[in-house]
């Protein structure tokens, strides 16, 4: 099987690997997947008083489509509110990075790694108040 | 150095420039067909076809006349299981083999199960990937007619007991077969010392063209079966169809080319296997061998590297190609069922990587190879969250994960 170029690209480039301090109450973290299934993505947003996504960070255990899927919505949730990162579905992702039948639960993945990562945001949030 | 470094000599090899040479005039000038008796075309062709038999034969100790051509390994495999199986009937409807067989063996067994009320049991092996003997032995019944256990195992090297095996065989008075796809031409062996009654063989796993292999099978004390490929009654009604008299020809050269060449080529492999793992192993922490690594073949290394995923390893190592038993290069999603077999985790099994060298393998591509192999490692350990959580203290494998 050969890659498609956006793969590969997002691949070889990843875009915002790293982490963010996961005790800032601005930090929102979701950890989604196992090992056992061969891939592992962790997400990280962090969210400025306005309610807007101004940095994101990941790291992934798995194959390079789950590598790029999760580059690739890093990318995409910057500058957006919650409302708009959650509104992104795993189709969007398989779209863009023209995923074959196969890899398409790369993307769900990514998907949820998104709702994982805003539900520890407001988890933190609400325990504020 | 061309690249990519090809170190997948598992799967199949180059056919040896030497072998084909051998071949050529048997495609054009001398297309004669070996069974024609009537002139000097047939004739010569017919010689050609039993020097390659006598070839076959001597690497594995066997007469030239217990030498049947087939299409390669796996159609030997469904000959020697179906055809044993059908014929011993009246005998016994029990079959043994190992879960960590090639899928030539397992897929046979299956359909014999399926479609024609044999009963096969699956014995499992040791973490090492080795039978347990005892247990082979204790699942042998008056109904078993016939036992299948692989010389060498393709993905991970590991070399069974086989001299202990053909003596159970022979004292219980049981077929074995053995499927040596992946040993013939790499490790010595002998039918006769070894009680082997059947052995499967295949010529592009030894420098040998593809679509042709051989099925040994003993004639004393004789072994019957029914063939599966009914016409001209070729091969002695076993396997019926014109010979092709190049591919057996290159058969033939890649055999006696092996014979010749084992011993020191067995060192220089092994040597250059050593190399490969110290230098990885130097480097990187986290990695483990996948079964016993001194019953193995010289050329093959089989290493798992915790925290990484072995698709995106080959990805990242894509002047170097490889074979992994991470679920996410095969269309079923499964990590490697021999892997899975023998123990391997499936998060270990996920991120296996299979080394292959062979002939054509040097020194310089080994270390080129070392190199691409540990600045990927770190780099996707960099990006693995796993392993941060190992620098962190954490085992992944205490996690409660929700999987998907």
């Amino acid at each position: 099987m050969s890659y498609n170029d956006k793969v590969l690209d997002h691949y070889e480039n990843p875009r915002n690997v790293g982490v963010l301090d996961k005790n800032d109450d601005r930090v929102g973290t979701g950890m989604v997947g196992a090992p056992a299934c061969g891939d592992v993505m962790r997400l990280q947003i962090r969210v400025n008083d306005q309610g807007v996504i101004d940095d994101a960070k990941f790291k992934t255990f798995g194959c390079g489509s789950a590598i790029a899927s999760s580059s690739l919505v890093t990318e995409w949730i910057k500058g957006k509110t919650l409302d708009e990162a959650l509104a992104i579905k795993n189709t969007q992702v398989a779209e863009e990075l023209a995923l074959p039948p196969v890899k398409i639960h790369c993307s769900v993945l990514a998907e949820d790694a998104i709702k994982s990562a805003i539900q520890d945001y407001r988890r933190k949030q609400q325990a504020k108040e | 150095m061309k690249l990519p470094i090809y170190l997948d000599y598992q799967a199949t090899t180059p056919v040896d420039p030497r072998v084909l040479t051998a071949m050529l005039p048997w495609f054009t000038e001398k297309f004669g067909n070996p069974a024609s008796r009537s002139h000097p075309y047939g004739w010569e062709a017919e010689q050609a076809v039993e020097t390659a038999r006598e070839q076959v034969a001597a690497l594995i100790g066997a007469d030239p006349r217990e030498i049947v051509f087939t299409s390669g390994a796996t159609e030997s495999d469904n000959l020697a299981i179906t055809g044993v199986a059908r014929f011993n009937r009246a005998r016994g409807d029990h079959i043994i083999t190992l879960v960590t067989e090639h899928k030539a063996v397992l897929d046979t067994c299956r359909h014999l199960e399926a479609d024609e009320g044999f009963r096969v049991t699956y014995l499992p092996v040791e973490p090492s990937g080795l039978v347990d003997l005892q247990r082979l032995a204790a699942a042998i019944t008056d109904q078993t007619i016939l036992v299948s256990i692989m010389a060498v195992n393709n993905e991970v090297g590991v070399i069974q007991p086989l001299a202990e095996i053909g003596a159970l065989c022979r004292a219980r008075k049981v077929y074995f077969h053995c499927d040596a796809a992946q040993g013939v031409g790499k490790i010595p062996l002998d039918v006769d010392k070894m009680n082997i009654d059947l052995l499967s063989i295949s010529a592009h796993k030894i420098y040998g063209p593809k679509g042709i292999g051989a099925l040994y099978v003993r004639r004393r004390p004789r072994v019957r079966l029914k063939a599966l490929i009914h016409g001209g009654g070729h091969e002695r009604g076993m396997r019926s169809g014109t010979l092709s008299t190049p591919l057996i020809v290159g058969l033939g050269a890649a055999c006696a080319f092996s014979q010749q060449e084992m011993p020191a080529e067995s060192r220089r492999l092994l040597a250059l296997r050593q190399r490969l793992y110290e230098g990885i192993t130097a480097r990187l922490t986290h990695v483990g061998v996948n079964g016993d690594l001194e019953q193995r073949v010289p050329g093959n290394l089989n290493l798992s590297f915790g925290y990484v995923e072995g698709e995106s390893l080959m990805m990242a190592i894509k002047d170097v190609a490889v074979s992994s038993g991470s679920a996410c290069t095969s269309a079923s999603l499964e990590p490697s069922y021999v892997l899975r077999a023998m123990g391997v985790g499936e998060e270990m099994a996920h991120t296996s990587i299979r080394f292959g060298l062979g002939r054509q393998t040097t020194d310089e591509e080994v270390k080129f190879v070392i190199d691409k192999v540990v600045t990927a490692v770190e780099k996707l350990r960099d990006m693995s969250p796993l392993w941060d959580m190992v620098q962190e203290g954490i085992d992944p494998s205490t996690v409660q994960w929700s999987g998907h």
